[in-house]
């Protein structure tokens, strides 16, 4: 939650500034145009206003028994220049389980498209890439899993990144080059919206254990790049992609216990295209652990290797279904298991296969849809049920649940047990 | 009584197939008839761009409105591939989403399609989904926008009128339509369809797309200064649902240059602005 809570100094400097250009753009167009307000680029402005819901449904000795409970508005404020394109998003919401009113800007950044060949695009922004529905390899972006794991809208499973993001394009091959200054972590569980396993104590723990993470936090020294090159082929979408940076969530710690995030390098490659009557992806990503090269340190992260295949495909009118099977490997699994002391060695392969469906009914007015991670080496699972109704154009009504089942209390989905929930919301758009 | 009625029978048989001999003496035989009319409907310009603005109004006459912009490049002039951008604006919840089809004329052969969430900045690529599916909520159906080819119908000119072709169409595959046949009245002079009956068994009427306004739009055609007739409004009524479409055409430009590099990742994840107002 630290990470939501802190505005970052980039934002702040960033927006007076695009402000500015914006606002003497508008002067110079009026000039030009003898203040015809037709000729002014037209600001647009848009948002929601939201209030959701949710309980767990068991107790949890570390949390509260409501998973989520917050009023939110959204802004959003875009326009446009001869050269550039601005946007605002920001949030702000009063937060139940914190007991604050918080706020986000989720993105805040000028776009430009200073020659045929490049784009650019600096600020806070949302990014995305890869294949995967829902399960990332080369996308080191920073995700929010205490947003889905307690039932937000699915727009906040992406976390926004403070970066320059320039992309290439060229008859040959297009360059997608992303520029972080300063590492942007996942918003990952802390324990203070969901408990988990902490190894340390070996028990579930929550509130009342909060994690305390060293975050790489130097300005241009901690710094993420993250490379793609992509290119089409016969409608066959070919990527590779190359980051380096830190693991994006706590994969390691000092002896003295505080969690740390330890230096990463990924290498991977994508193809995506069309397979029989649907669309089928393979996605593979080698995680280099630089600071554990050999995999004989316990406290950090061994070194994996990660695949991903997929193929979605429409079984009938408006019913979309999509299979994945997502495998991660640990490259120094016997280094790991000889040097670990104590506490549960876990598989050398995760297994995690994901189903979706989705169907629309009622003009697609109603959507059911159902997603759901199952990790049969870990023997867990996580189930998201969702119903959504657009009520009118501007209301939109939902409910839904996320499950979690486990054999043990410290696999991935597994230790989440205590915070299966179930929610509701509506959502008022302008 | 029973050959009295056979020779009617035979009689009408007799008549209509004259007509039929008629009009293909005429210089219009069906298949140009219906070449051309695909031609009015869909490929009129190298590409163009328009707004549209939908208005669907179920039976008990609530409204819900859906915006968008299009963009179109055909490949080649053969009136057969084409790629599309469609760029929602309203309603909210699909505002700013984009929606990139490379679509493939031949027969059995699926469209490309892409859709980008800007929230999410996700590019998902959209497994090929039954055409005669809902386009966007609306009683128009993927099929009615992108066009359906015409060699997937077998076609007969059932009767020429003062104004209209009226050509009766009747898919070769039934398995992949839910009507039994659609009669199609064509403009003798634009050649642009301006009613589609469809029917479902028994000669059952159960939808109708009907074109409502029809304006001269003017472009540029190779220096030359050219008017497509193009249709502004159309309506779409399923008969079975009570509910109706009215789809309405605005800031139609033809011929403008858009290249065939525009259609690709980049543009879906940030369109091109020229392009768009």
């Amino acid at each position: 939650m630290q990470c939501i809570r802190k505005q970052t100094g980039f934002v702040k400097l960033l927006f007076p500034i695009i402000m500015v250009f914006v606002g003497s753009a508008h002067q110079s167009w009026a000039e030009d145009s003898n203040s015809l307000m037709g000729n002014l680029p037209p600001v647009e402005m848009h948002g929601f206003l939201e209030t959701r819901t949710g309980i767990r449904t068991q107790k949890d000795p570390h949390e509260k028994d409501i998973s989520v409970m917050e009023a939110r508005l959204q802004g959003e404020l875009f326009t446009h220049t001869e050269w550039a394109e601005f946007k605002y998003k920001g949030d702000v919401w009063g937060d139940g389980i914190t007991e604050k009113i918080d706020y986000d800007t989720r993105e805040a950044w000028c776009f430009s498209r200073p020659s045929d060949f490049l784009d650019v695009k600096i600020g806070r922004q949302v990014l995305t890439w890869g294949t995967g529905d829902l399960v990332f390899l080369n996308d080191l972006f920073p995700k929010d899993w205490q947003s889905y794991f307690i039932g937000r809208e699915k727009e906040y499973l992406k976390a926004p990144s403070d970066a320059v993001k320039i992309g290439v394009f060229t008859d040959l091959a297009n360059v997608d080059v992303v520029y972080t200054p300063k590492f942007d972590p996942d918003r990952y569980i802390t324990g203070e919206y969901i408990s988990y396993w902490n190894e340390n104590l070996k028990r579930l723990a929550g509130n009342d254990a909060i994690i305390a993470a060293d975050e790489p936090d130097r300005w241009f020294q901690d710094d993420e790049i993250a490379v793609r090159l992509f290119r089409n082929i016969h409608n066959y979408e070919l990527a590779l992609y190359g980051y380096s940076g830190f693991w994006k969530r706590p994969g390691g710690q000092t002896i003295s216990g505080i969690a740390v995030f330890p230096k990463l390098n990924v290498f991977g490659a994508s193809v995506r295209g069309q397979i029989g009557p649907g669309i089928g992806n393979i996605e593979i990503a080698y995680y280099q652990s630089v600071d554990d090269e050999s995999g004989s340190n316990p406290l950090i992260n061994n070194s994996e290797m990660r695949y991903l295949i997929g193929y979605t495909q429409d079984l009938a009118r408006n019913f979309n279904t999509s299979l994945q099977y997502y495998v991660e490997h640990m490259l120094n699994y016997s280094n790991y298991t000889s040097n670990l002391s104590g506490g549960h060695a876990r598989d050398r392969d995760r297994h995690v296969i994901t189903l979706q469906l989705t169907k629309l009914l009622m003009n697609q007015n109603l959507e059911l849809s159902f997603a759901s991670y199952y990790s049969p080496s870990d023997e867990d699972a996580y189930l998201r049920p969702n119903i959504r109704y657009k009520y009118t154009d501007k209301i939109i009504m939902e409910a839904g649940a996320n499950i979690f089942v486990g054999d043990a209390p410290y696999t991935f989905f597994g230790q989440f047990e205590k915070n299966t929930n179930i929610y509701v919301a509506v959502r008022y758009s302008f | 009584m029973k050959v009295m009625r056979h020779l009617a029978i035979t009689a009408m048989g007799l008549l209509l197939g004259m007509g039929v001999c008629h009009a293909q003496s005429d210089g219009t035989n069906v298949d140009d008839i219906i070449r051309k009319a695909n031609h009015m409907a869909l490929y009129q310009g190298i590409d163009g761009k328009g707004k549209v603005s939908m208005v669907i109004t179920d039976k008990q006459g609530r409204t819900r409105k859906r915006e968008f912009n299009m963009l179109r490049r055909d490949d080649g002039e053969s009136d057969m591939d084409q790629k599309y951008f469609v760029f929602f604006n309203e309603p909210a919840d699909i505002r700013k989403m984009v929606f990139m089809v490379y679509k493939h004329a031949e027969a059995g052969k699926d469209d490309d399609r892409w859709f980008y969430m800007p929230s999410l900045d996700l590019v998902k690529r959209i497994a090929a989904s039954d055409k005669r599916t809902s386009f966007v909520g609306s009683d128009f159906l993927y099929e009615d926008i992108s066009g359906r080819n015409p060699t997937e119908d077998m076609h007969e000119l059932i009767t020429t009128t003062n104004k209209y072709y009226v050509v009766k169409n009747v898919p070769k595959n039934l398995e992949n339509v839910e009507f039994e046949y659609y009669i199609a009245h064509i403009d003798k002079k634009t050649f642009l369809p301006m009613k589609i009956e469809y029917f479902k068994k028994n000669n059952r009427f159960y939808r109708v797309i009907e074109s409502m306004k029809v304006a001269e739009v003017e472009a540029d055609e190779n220096g030359k200064k050219v008017k497509y007739p193009t249709v502004m409004v159309s309506v779409a009524k399923d008969l079975e649902n009570g509910s109706k479409t009215e789809m309405v055409f605005s800031k139609i430009k033809y011929n403008i240059g858009l290249t065939d590099g525009v259609f690709s990742e980049r543009y879906l994840r940030r369109p091109p602005r020229n392009a768009m107002y």
